[in-house]
């Protein structure tokens, strides 16, 4: 078994409208950064996995992410996974 | 007949509510917890307005894995009325038993008024009081009220007449101004405003009344035609 480290991004679809973003696109532009656009705000989340390999493991947080995490209606997902270091 | 009215950690307007059913019906209105299992006394359901689970990680989202929402998702197969309101309406998308979702309203403020509804169909054991075209004065108050659902899906609830509402004055950006839409099988009610809230003179309207009252018609006539 090992042990990895996931880290789960979640955010509004391009399609959706992203009003929290928008607010600080418009906020960053109010205090000068001249050039940043299409800001976008989403989630971010991490928690241990262990599964027999990386590819068991990858197969679980695909799953909790399509079932739990993210909400395919509006949502869209990436993950990385890194097997943990020993202490 | 018999209500219930789901009770999650964080639910606020589940007295409201059974006091709504109370005022305009006489019938008798439980609340019920939502680690019970069972909810096969009950004629009617209803999922209450709040902020369940604190609208951890998205409204509905945890709520949906509740002890009892295998029943609530059992009494929707089998027919039961079902009204999900605010975040009752947020926990059935999350559930699956209404499609699209309630993002964050349009201009990030959390409205808590007034609003006025057109009434888009009477075909529904919760809209059967009414008149398609009335127009209803009932309260909204959410900051995440905004409903979408991909142009698939908002031209079946179109084609199947499963819009029972829509805002005169969209408040939040929702899709084509939906304000509360209907399961195929038009069992299963959300909305986002609070008919709950517009039950008596004190409160400014009684025209959410015409909700709980046709819901209440349509259980005693579905009980009355299975004794015959």
């Amino acid at each position: 078994m090992t042990t990895y480290r996931a880290q789960v991004r979640v955010w509004l679809k391009p399609s959706v409208f992203d009003p929290q973003g928008n607010a600080v696109e418009k906020a960053l532009l109010t205090l000068g950064f001249a050039g940043i656009e299409e800001v976008r705000i989403g989630k971010s989340m991490e928690f241990l996995v262990t599964a027999d390999n990386q590819e068991s493991a990858e197969a679980m947080v695909d799953r909790a992410c399509r079932d739990v995490l993210c909400n395919p209606v509006m949502e869209m997902y990436t993950f990385t996974l890194e097997a943990r270091q020993e202490a | 007949m018999k209500w219930a009215v789901i009770v999650f950690p964080g639910s606020n307007c589940d007295e409201d509510a059974q006091q709504a059913i109370i005022r305009v019906t006489g019938d008798e209105a439980t609340l019920v917890w939502h680690q019970e299992t069972s909810l096969a006394d009950y004629d009617a359901i209803v999922l209450p307005g709040g902020f369940s689970y604190g609208d951890y990680l998205r409204s509905g989202a945890i709520a949906r894995f509740a002890p009892i929402m295998k029943a609530v998702r059992d009494k929707a197969v089998q027919g039961t009325p079902i009204i999900g309101i605010c975040n009752g309406f947020q926990v059935l998308t999350e559930a699956h038993l209404l499609p699209g979702a309630l993002l964050r309203n349009r201009d990030l403020h959390f409205h808590c008024k007034m609003v006025e509804l057109r009434v888009e169909t009477n075909r529904s054991p919760f809209t059967a009081a009414y008149q398609p075209g009335d127009i209803l004065r009932i309260p909204i108050a959410h900051g995440e009220g905004r409903y979408f659902a991909d142009s698939a899906i908002l031209h079946e609830l179109q084609e199947d007449h499963r819009v029972a509402f829509r805002y005169v004055d969209n408040p939040n950006g929702s899709s084509e101004s939906i304000a509360g839409i209907l399961s195929k099988e038009r069992n299963v009610l959300g909305l986002m405003p609070h008919p709950e809230r517009a039950v008596a003179d004190f409160m400014r309207s009684t025209d959410g009344a015409g909700v709980f009252r046709s819901i209440h018609q349509y259980v005693t006539e579905r009980e009355g035609a299975h004794a015959h």
